[in-house]
């Protein structure tokens, strides 16, 4: 228990006191019952491969009672998911595996009635990148320069794939959109794998998958990446230039966290944290993150995950305001 | 080729070892059972498995997985046919004429034919698989948007063929279906539709099990209630080792269908987005349309019940294929597959199928394996499953009628979904009374979200422009054959009403 009050070290005293003083009862808790793990996007994708990755891990290593179940809710951006956890408040056994639109869309449809800073913060996993795609036979496309002129001569018969409109995928390209002064028809697709599917089976012309659901087509030479909007160089992609380096400001993450509904017990909580911390510090985890191109350096959970939470949810109202969310939805 | 069939030799010696075999007979037996079981949910049994994976060498893993997989392909037959119920989408069109069968008695015959349609499913895909995967998954790869709704056209085309005489009650059917698909979240903007104020149990749309369990299950009882006025039936069915073989003897009478059926389910199992459930439809109108007793299917046709068993079977062998190669599992069973391969460092893509040959053919391995031990467990449970039928219908309604409210509840977990299924089940029971075909709108309810996301994905990026459907080639072909399938039935009735008139001319 020690271990997980220690990220709260710079709280106040009294807050810390209370904390400690609750874990006499949270070492009590235990899953009663198969825990739901809901996916806010389509099988196949980035947030899919994890909570499947997770799921086993968990499993391997008996971490849990009970076995977790990851269930696809990839409807609306995600909107499916947030709602259906939402209608789970106070729940202790549910969790939701978060993509951006975590952010975006209840922002984008507020009629939705989904407020995510109720929700019970949990763990970071990871932060994952982006990375603009094309296919290999796109000779004449090379780098940045390239691609921005064959956009332009398209128009907007250039057809970008993604997950679902208001999601990162749309920020993204609505942030590009913006930077070079182009117009594309956005594509919304269930999950990343369909994106890359589509891509390698030239039904779309680009797109702004994460490293982990092209990786292998690039392996295979059918795609290409032509520019990552990370502040350095993946490891994984050294000689990929950053758009920072090219001199174009788009620098875009997303984080990959999970969460419980609004209302979750305190016990179930850090059950959770300690469920979930013992996956992040495993070999495997911190090695699929290496190959898979993403960052797993800092854990971050409980209150701190929610300040991130905060931070990242102003940064997404301010960057809809910037592109429009008429931009972003494509309507 | 002579290494593939090295590869392949040496996989099916690998599912041959004493361990492997074992874990193909549990896998089997509980996937079967598991699939026999409308709505308890397939998920849920894989998932609670996983842990024994793991103690286990990767191999043996994956094939146990696959063994569960292919198991429950073959027991969702078992439900609709004995119950009435399809525990899953795929299972729907083994209702049509498995259901019939039983009532007059005939369950036996029923799951003989699915089982045996099921293995030559099963084994013709397998070796498509083995000899076709890598220019099949080039194919794949054309199916864009456009040739994915063409594909739904060609589905809703044979409904046409499904809803008997009735054209007219068939379409509107069609259309009941395709209002209750809308219900819910808007696929493409996300913004919430048709969800009557702001009735949260609507925002996830209406699950198929509720609709299917709600018009099959409660619906059907309601109607069998009416028709035996209280009057204590009991189905009477024999089972012997003679009958069996009798049964057996009857396979030629519906071989061609079968075959047919798998081929086209491969076909279709092999496209990213369709999946079984498309597959046996189509493998049922095809079956239908070009019998030479069409009037006879939907009463009980044993070539009923092959079709859409051979093709979804078929179907579920191909849908392989795009999970190894694009990483994109076409069913909630296939997605754990795949998060089992990323656990083992199993990466899928294009290149899987060159730097782990031996993984990708041991599991193909496994599938030839699991096919034959399915059978075989299968036809021996056979009389269990049908001793269930003689039970009176006062037990055994009772029975199907837990089973309804469990399957309703158990997907989404909501009380909401039991109480719509009531709904769909005195609703049912109407349009039942009032000769409408339901299946129908049953099937609209699971197609329609494919084809409105891939007509929709398509009109962005043609900017509105539905030429594009028939101006791309595969698209244009399958929306040409869907013209013909549609133009075929009306004209056989064109035909049949000149010919009754002129009989009745010459008579008088």
């Amino acid at each position: 228990m020690r271990k997980i009050v220690k990220p709260f070290l710079p709280l106040v005293v009294a807050a810390s006191t209370a904390l400690t003083f609750s874990a006499t009862a949270v070492a009590e808790w235990t899953p009663k019952k198969p825990i739901e793990m809901i996916i806010m996007a389509g099988t196949g994708g980035g947030a899919d491969q994890i909570a499947r990755l997770i799921q086993g891990l968990i499993e391997k290593k008996d971490l849990s009672p009970r076995p977790v179940i990851p269930i696809n809710k990839a409807g609306g951006s995600g909107a499916e998911a947030l709602r259906y956890m939402q209608d789970k408040a106070g729940d202790d056994h549910t969790v939701l595996v978060t993509l951006n639109s975590f952010y975006t869309t209840p922002v984008i449809q507020k009629e939705l009635g989904v407020d995510v800073s109720k929700f019970t913060p949990i763990g970071r996993m990871a932060i994952d990148n982006f990375l603009l795609w094309v296919h290999s036979d796109d000779k004449e496309i090379t780098d940045l320069d390239s691609y921005v002129a064959a956009v332009k001569a398209a128009g907007v018969d250039w057809k970008v794939g993604g997950t679902g409109s208001g999601q990162e995928d749309s920020i993204l390209t609505a942030m590009m959109e913006k930077e070079f002064g182009y117009e594309v028809t956005y594509i919304p697709f269930p999950g990343g794998g369909t994106v890359a599917k589509n891509l390698v089976g030239k039904h779309i012309n680009s797109t702004v998958n994460n490293p982990a659901e092209q990786n292998e087509f690039f392996r295979a030479g059918n795609t290409k990446p032509l520019v990552q909007f990370t502040a350095e160089r993946l490891p994984a992609y050294p000689d990929v230039p950053t758009a920072k380096e090219l001199g174009v400001d788009i620098e875009y993450y997303m984080q990959r966290s999970l969460n419980g509904p609004p209302e979750m017990s305190a016990e179930a909580q850090a059950f959770y944290i300690d469920l979930f911390k013992q996956v992040f510090d495993s070999e495997e985890w911190q090695q699929f993150c290496v190959d898979d191109g993403l960052d797993c350096g800092e854990w971050s959970a409980g209150d701190d995950l929610a300040e991130f939470h905060a931070v990242q949810l102003k940064r997404h109202v301010e960057l809809i305001e910037a592109v429009g969310a008429e931009a972003i939805t494509g309507e | 080729m002579d290494v593939v069939l090295s590869l392949l030799g040496a996989g099916l010696l690998e599912a041959l070892q004493p361990l492997n075999l074992t874990m193909i007979i549990i896998g089997c037996t509980v996937g079967l059972l598991v699939g026999a079981m409308p709505g308890l949910g397939s998920v849920n049994g894989v998932a609670i498995l996983l842990p024994i994976t793991f103690l286990v060498p990767p191999t043996s893993a994956i094939i146990f997985l696959a063994a569960i997989y292919y198991g429950a392909m073959y027991g969702g037959a078992i439900s609709s046919i004995t119950l009435g119920i399809p525990g899953a989408s795929t299972a729907v069109a083994t209702v049509f004429d498995g259901r019939p069968l039983a009532q007059s008695g005939r369950a036996d015959k029923a799951l003989v034919a699915a089982a045996v349609a099921s293995f030559i499913g099963g084994t013709i895909s397998v070796v498509l698989f083995t000899l076709f995967a890598p220019p099949l998954a080039s194919f794949a790869l054309k199916f864009g948007p456009p040739e994915e709704f063409a594909l739904m056209l060609l589905a809703f085309a044979t409904f046409i063929g499904l809803g008997g005489d009735d054209i007219p009650k068939t379409i509107f059917s069609i259309l009941i279906g395709l209002v209750l698909a809308t219900i819910g979240l808007d696929i493409i903007s996300g913004k919430p539709r048709l969800i009557f104020g702001d009735i949260s149990g609507f925002m996830h749309g209406i699950n198929f099990l509720v609709l299917a369990i709600g018009i099959y299950g409660i619906g059907e009882m309601l109607w069998t209630l009416e028709t035996s006025q209280g009057k204590v039936t009991v189905h009477k069915v024999k089972m012997s080792f003679s009958s069996l073989v009798n049964n057996l003897k009857e396979v030629k009478s519906y071989i061609g269908t079968t075959t047919l059926g798998s081929v086209l389910g491969y076909f279709v199992g092999t496209l990213p987005a369709a999946g079984a459930t498309p597959a046996s439809l189509m493998s049922y109108g095809l079956a239908k349309t070009f019998s030479k007793d069409p009037d006879s299917f939907g009463k009980g046709n044993v070539a009923g019940v092959a079709a859409p068993e051979a093709a979804n079977n078929a179907a579920s062998t191909g849908s392989m294929l795009p999970m190894i190669t694009l990483g994109i599992p076409g069913s909630p069973t296939t997605a754990i597959l795949l998060g089992g391969m990323i656990i083992w460092g199993l990466r899928p893509g294009p290149l899987l199928f060159t730097e782990h040959p031996d993984f990708v053919w041991g599991l193909i391995g496994s599938l030839y394996i699991a096919n034959f031990a399915t059978l075989i467990i299968n036809l021996a449970f056979i009389p269990v499953f049908v001793k269930v039928l003689t039970m009176p219908f006062t037990i055994l309604a009772p029975v199907i009628y837990i089973l309804c409210v469990v399957g309703g509840f158990a997907p989404t977990q909501t009380m909401h979904d039991v109480w719509l299924m009531f709904i769909f089940g005195i609703v049912g029971y109407f349009l039942r009374k009032l000769n409408y075909p339901v299946a129908p709108a049953v099937l609209a309810i699971v197609l329609g979200p494919l084809a409105e996301r891939s007509l929709r994905q398509s009109l962005l990026a043609s900017h509105g422009d539905i030429t594009t459907f028939v101006t791309r080639p595969i698209s244009g072909t399958c929306v040409a054959l869907a013209a013909l399938l549609i133009a075929y039935p009306v004209y056989l009735k064109y035909k049949k009403r000149k010919l009754g008139k002129a009989a009745i001319s010459e008579s008088a």
